[in-house]
């Protein structure tokens, strides 16, 4: 179900709007705009469907709309033009343009946001600031307290519950801001660059937090970042956008794989690729591999040899002719530990890169790659430095 | 030259007559609502004057410095706070030194009522504050002494008159200051309680007053500093208080009059400056 839905949303700050609507439709640049109306593009065209339940990051340079756009979701910044849907239970409301008190209704019990730099009222204790919005409802302080005691323990912080928010380190007043917004019960969370003001340690601990919670919450998060490997780990889905309009929109690894121009191609170069490119982008597919007889030759030294049942599932694997290797189906609760020695692993395509050099490291063994049983690929050494090696490409091409 | 000289000063722009008639258009057409407020000012501070002289000076000094002692919490500042109160009583001002104060605390309540509103309206609207600033800047330039004959004229000889010059000259203060507090708060704060859907109402109460209050505070301060230097002109007036002497020293060359007088008015104005600076430093906005 779409939880959000930007439709052809324009935003363009500046008082002469009538006449830079036609030039962003003529798709001229925002310096272009600028120059001829004295109106700031903010963004142009934006379309994006934003299902339940998906972290979808909105990501780009600074100055590229990805803000504006989120601030679009709960009417800080005023549509100029097209729809911004929002779900409200069975409903899709539009919020660029309802009334005041629907958008009200939108603020309190649907959307809520989490600031880049946190803002939390200074002159209020850590629980009064969880409590903001449930005190602006109207809820009771007794009812109240207890909503916050519960939030304050979700990010762990009900020890500091009455201590000021600037006696708090960044990263602690951060889980403030996260708490506040979780307090509403919203089931849409906007976030605004909400890691960025912190040190790239504690930033890394709060992504973990914050997927680690998002599995329990299941809500729909509209995440804005201009960190590509902080959008590549958080996101289900990425748009990238440039000077007011977005360039590309899909799920992670197909924005590392196809990147749609040069601006994304930049971003891509500088990633790292560990943990999102998939073996299933990675690996010599099954009808690549040189065989030998019936069995299927896995390196190019010849020594690892597979044997297929007539369904495709891997029966046998020989190594250099002679010893047989004991096969372990690795799930995706299993962790290097479980692995017997000597052993070949396969496992999902699924998988990311990082998982399989670990994979390879720990078991000195190509990972066999099966898809419901049926061995589809294969990851060596030469794969895995091929695609290292295609990331670094991507970098000499974009500089 | 010496001719378009005297023609300039044959063509004098009557503005000072406009300015009379203006206010003799006031006396004649309202001269009951002035009278209204006159003597219900008259009675409001001639009652809270003969109430606290009612009771003994020494007790008043006690509860003074208790007052003092529950605001700033330091002893050495409650022992100075008793010491010089005893030294006005010792110089014989207790009596003019409790007619001023009753005129600064109803100046300065005066000007906090109405000079927060206006500093508030003036923050949200900025064309109000454009056209607000020079009629500030007016107000603290104009000689302090100019605004006594108007209200003098309108109110009669007496408290009052004083007490309206002095709301005049002081609601400035708290008006930039309340509008500085209130134009300061920092976006995301406000965008915050926003995103939460506070109303324009709450958005008032719940951030910008809370985030403006040290510097509202600030004018509070201001507001009572710029009321005790007028309340003394207001003696030209005819209002009672610590001015009177000064006047009286001035007129008949009295000396020693003169030092003791100003001696008091100094204590004073020290006093109140300490009770009201706040005792926490105001806590910073990000």
């Amino acid at each position: 179900m779409t939880a959000v839905e930007f439709k052809n949303v324009d935003i363009v700050f500046g008082d002469n709007q009538q006449e830079a609507i036609p030039m962003v439709d003529a798709g001229k640049t925002r310096e272009e705009i600028l120059e001829k109306t004295g109106c700031v593009l903010g963004v142009a065209d934006g379309s994006i469907k934003i299902e339940e339940g998906e972290i979808c990051v909105l990501m780009g340079l600074s100055g590229s709309g990805k803000s504006t756009l989120l601030r679009a979701v709960n009417g800080l910044n005023k549509v100029t033009r097209g729809e911004v849907l929002v779900r409200d239970g069975d409903d899709l409301v539009d919020v660029a343009s309802c009334d005041a008190k629907t958008l009200r209704h939108m603020r309190m019990e649907r959307v809520s946001m989490v600031f880049q730099q946190f803002a939390l009222l200074p002159w209020r204790t850590v629980s009064e600031n969880v409590g903001l919005g449930l005190e602006l409802k109207g809820m009771p302080k007794a009812e109240r307290e207890a909503i916050v005691e519960q939030k304050l323990k979700m990010v762990s912080l009900d020890q500091w519950k009455d201590k000021y928010a600037h006696e708090l380190s960044g990263g602690m007043q951060q889980r403030v801001g996260l708490a506040r917004a979780f307090a509403t019960d919203a089931d849409i969370l906007l976030m605004d660059e909400p890691f960025s003001a912190l040190d790239p340690l504690i930033r890394d601990h709060l992504q973990d937090e914050l997927l680690e919670l998002q599995r329990n919450l299941k809500k729909t998060i509209v995440f804005v970042s201009h960190d590509l490997d902080e959008a590549l780990k958080i996101g289900t889905h990425i748009a990238i956008m440039e000077g007011g309009r977005i360039v590309q929109y899909g799920e992670p690894e197909e924005i590392v794989l196809n990147p749609a121009n040069e601006y994304v191609a930049e971003f891509v170069a500088h990633m790292n690729p560990l943990n999102v490119l998939r073996c299933a982008s990675l690996m010599t597919p099954v009808s690549d591999l040189r065989k030998d007889g019936e069995r299927i030759i896995l390196d190019k030294y010849d020594a690892f040899k597979v044997a297929l049942d007539s369904k495709g599932a891997v029966q046998k694997v020989t190594f250099e002719d002679k010893e047989e290797l004991p096969v372990f189906s690795f799930g995706a609760d299993h962790s290097l530990d479980d692995i017997p020695d000597c052993n070949i692993v396969t496992a999902s395509p699924e998988i990311t890169m990082k998982r399989a050099i670990e994979l390879r490291q720990s078991t000195g063994n190509p990972v066999l790659l099966s898809e419901e049983g049926v061995l589809v690929g294969v990851v060596g050494d030469e794969e895995i430095y091929q695609g290292i090696l295609r990331q670094s490409s991507i970098a000499d091409a974009a500089e | 030259m010496s001719g378009i000289e005297q023609w300039l000063v044959d063509h004098k722009i009557p503005v000072g007559k406009w300015g009379e008639s203006f206010f003799d258009f006031l006396i004649d057409n309202f001269a009951g609502f002035f009278d209204a407020i006159t003597d219900g000012g008259t009675f409001l501070i001639d009652g809270t004057v003969d109430m606290l002289l009612f009771v003994p000076s020494i007790v008043l000094i006690i509860m003074i410095t208790g007052l003092a002692q529950y605001l700033q919490r330091t002893w050495k500042l409650s022992l100075f706070v008793f010491l010089s109160l005893l030294f006005i009583v010792n110089l014989g001002y207790w009596t003019e030194t409790i007619e001023s104060l009753v005129l600064v605390v109803y100046a300065t309540v005066v000007c906090m009522i109405t000079g927060v509103p206006i500093g508030i309206a003036a923050a949200h609207r900025p064309w109000l504050y454009s056209l607000l600033r020079p009629v500030l800047d007016l107000l603290q330039t104009i000689p302090t002494f100019v605004y006594l004959i108007p209200a003098m004229t309108l109110f009669g000889l007496g408290m009052v008159p004083a007490l309206v010059a002095t709301v005049i000259f002081a609601v400035a203060a708290p008006v930039r200051l309340t509008h500085l507090g209130v134009s300061s708060v920092p976006k995301p704060l406000i965008e915050a309680a926003e995103s939460f859907g506070a109303t324009k109402k709450q958005l008032l109460w719940k951030v910008e007053i809370p985030y403006a209050l040290p510097t509202i505070m600030a004018g509070v301060t201001q507001c009572i500093m710029l009321s005790l230097s007028m309340v003394v002109i207001g003696a030209l007036v005819g209002a009672s208080g610590l001015g009177k002497p000064v006047v009286r020293a001035l007129n008949s060359r009295q000396i020693d009059m003169g030092i003791e007088a100003g001696l008091a008015i100094v204590v004073v104005a020290i006093l109140l400056d300490r009770l009201c600076k706040q005792r926490n430093a105001p806590v910073d906005g990000a």
